[in-house]
């Protein structure tokens, strides 16, 4: 932010220190909740709040008993299972179908190409209870309720959106004529996708992909109409966890699920950085 | 240059049509041969049809109807990436994720030829345009000039016998455009491939071809080598397309076999070379260029008819003169004269007699 200039009336000096506070306070209401969950997950006791051994930080105060609980629990474990078995899983599939679609409908000549995008697109407008509600009826006629493949299924129609906005803003920067080129340097087809336009998508499907993921493994409505207890991913288990057994566990969870993020958010702007280089270098 | 021209047909042209909403025709009833080893460009102005010809011959568009032979084989049903032809794109297309020499050995590699001929290919080919130090460089971090360069030789790499080229050196500014065509055209001689080159810039058609097919409203106009082009146009599209022209309308007066006289809307009466007018009574564009134009009484054939004209502005050039006179009524009539030691230098305002050879004056349609 740039200082204050010399003619600056009273009014706008009140304005610029009050915008700063504002700012601060809207950090501190979206970011304290997540940051005071780290603290809390070393607690030495089965307690929600800081103990006086933890506000004087001495060492008997703090213990990894909550992860220790988290990696020998059969329950998270195999919740962190299902977990790890759905979501990327989930991921592929949308990821195959969202580019193929965004390819697809960022040709012009397909026909009716808005109204099939608002389609593919509305899993991520209608409310998730509804979309949850109407996959447990249509999955339980066609036997894939409490199935694997049904919970994947559902998600990967969740993370489809994703994957079709992030490469369709990709295609948007991309030269049609490079794909001319490569045919008529004598690549075929399939060739030329995977040699020629993947990898100057790349950066879209792959931080398509990532939301994808996130919106997997981070989902709980749609799995509990879907899914069975033999699909009982992370996010259901904390949910029962917090309702049925407070323990600090879901707190040390919930830790190792943020710095997850914090790793996946990082590796999306290191992509992002990487695809604005070579759209720039392509010639205008 | 005088190749072999149109001695043997390797691509042909055969009563190629081409709409694309079924309607409008944008190529109309196209019939082309172009010679094995010939530099043949095709020039018009934009939407003229000369561009979709390029791309029905390189595969990216189908021909409505007719059809397109290669070394005598029809290549309507084969798809882009089979037809071998080499081309040189508009926007240069370098795929950016690759280095320059990556760029070059793609249609190598999709072309299955072991690494180590590859690379020699790839190096010889760098070579060729004088960009062996590039082959590690990003396209992005290559000058527009050198980008060119790259394409080009990623368009010989694979030994193409055709090459296709679409306006390539429109990005670049006059000098370095000057220096590429020279560049091109050698390398195209030399290398013995047969080229076709569309432009919208005549002078860049005149300078390099062996032939120039003038594209206008899905038509070509005129198939001509280039000296033929400028001093015989067929018709008054051509004669206005190519090269700048002074043009008067008139009426055919009296038909010779060589000349005819023209009577011009104003009234006075001109000598001229009939080229598409038929008899006495027929409207007519006669056509002169400027340069063709002579003032100089002594230098005047005597017993043609001449016109009354006066000037109206002297623009110096450098190494030429243009005047711009009033003549029959019109105030658009250049004259240009080489800058010599002993050249008048016309002022405005003065008034002098102009005429011209009537063979120089040719007399097109209206």
């Amino acid at each position: 932010m740039s200082a204050l200039p010399p003619y600056a009336t009273t009014g706008q000096r009140i304005w610029h220190y009050a915008f700063r506070v504002i700012c601060g306070l809207i950090f501190f209401f979206l970011i304290a909740p997540i940051l005071i969950i780290i603290p809390l997950s070393f607690n030495a006791e089965d307690f929600f709040t800081f103990t006086p051994e933890m506000l004087a930080l001495s060492p008997e105060g703090f213990s990894l008993k909550h992860y220790r609980d988290f990696f020998s629990s059969n329950d998270w474990q195999q919740a962190l299972w299902n977990s790890v078995t759905i979501a990327p899983m989930a991921t592929l599939l949308s990821v195959g179908f969202g580019t193929l679609a965004a390819i697809g409908l960022s040709q012009p000549h397909v026909p009716f190409r808005r109204a099939i995008m608002a389609i593919l697109i509305s899993p991520m407008i209608v409310p998730l209870i509804i979309s949850a509600a109407g996959m447990f009826f249509f999955y339980s006629r066609i036997g894939l309720q409490g199935t694997y493949w049904g919970v994947v299924l559902a998600h990967a129609a969740l993370g489809i959106p994703f994957v079709i906005i992030t490469v369709t803003a990709t295609l948007v920067g991309f030269d049609r004529s490079l794909t001319r080129a490569a045919a008529n340097l004598g690549a075929d087809p399939v060739t030329t996708f995977f040699r020629v336009q993947m990898p100057l998508i790349l950066p879209g499907v792959i931080s398509g992909g990532l939301f994808a993921f996130i919106t997997s493994f981070d989902e709980v409505v749609v799995v509990l109409f879907v899914g069975s207890a033999g699909q009982k991913t992370l996010p259901w288990q904390m949910f029962t966890g917090l309702r049925e057994q407070i323990s600090p566990t879901i707190l040390a969870v919930a830790t190792i699920l943020v710095a997850l993020s914090i790793v996946l958010l990082a590796t999306l702007e290191v992509l992002r950085r990487r695809g604005e280089r070579l759209r720039g270098l392509s010639p205008a | 240059m005088p190749t072999d021209t149109g001695t043997d047909d390797f691509v042909v042209f055969d009563r190629v049509q081409k709409s694309y909403d079924g309607e409008i025709l944008v190529v109309k009833d196209l019939n082309l041969s172009i010679g094995k080893g010939e530099f043949l460009t095709m020039l018009g102005p934009s939407g003229s049809g000369k561009t979709t010809c390029l791309m029905m011959l390189a595969g990216f568009e189908t021909a409505t109807h007719g059809e397109i032979l290669l070394d005598g084989t029809s290549i309507n049903n084969i798809p882009p990436h089979k037809r071998g032809i080499g081309m040189v794109f508009q926007n240069y297309a370098l795929f950016p994720h690759m280095s320059v020499a990556e760029n070059l050995a793609f249609p190598l590699e999709v072309r299955k030829i072991g690494k180590s001929e590859r690379e020699e290919k790839v190096k010889r080919a760098l070579d060729m345009v004088q960009m062996g130090e590039f082959g590690g460089r990003r396209p992005a971090q290559l000058s527009g000039g050198q980008q060119q360069r790259v394409a080009l030789a990623r368009a010989l790499v694979f030994e193409p016998e055709l090459v296709l080229m679409d306006e390539p050196l429109g990005a670049l500014d006059k000098q370095l455009r000057e220096h590429m065509q020279f560049e091109i055209t050698n390398l195209a001689h030399s290398l013995g491939i047969t080229t076709v080159y569309v432009t919208h810039d005549q002078t860049e058609a005149l300078t390099m071809s062996d032939r120039v097919a003038v594209f206008d409203d899905g038509r070509i106009q005129q198939l001509a080598r280039p000296d033929v082009l400028y001093e015989e146009p067929e018709n008054s599209f051509v004669a206005q397309f190519i090269g700048e022209n002074n043009t008067l309308s008139g009426v055919v007066e009296t038909m010779g076999d060589t000349t005819c006289t023209v009577k011009l809307d104003s009234g006075e009466i001109i000598d001229a070379k009939p080229v598409n007018v038929s008899r006495p009574g027929d409207r007519t564009l006669v056509s002169i260029r400027p340069e063709r134009v002579e003032f100089n009484k002594e230098r005047l054939q005597s017993g043609v008819h001449t016109l009354q004209a006066e000037v109206l502005e002297f623009i110096y050039m450098g190494d030429i003169f243009r005047t711009r006179l009033r003549v029959a009524g019109r105030d658009d009539f250049v004259v240009k004269t080489r800058n010599a030691p002993d050249q008048v230098r016309l002022q405005p305002g003065q008034q002098i007699e102009i005429g011209w050879l009537p063979e120089d004056c040719r007399a097109l349609d209206a």
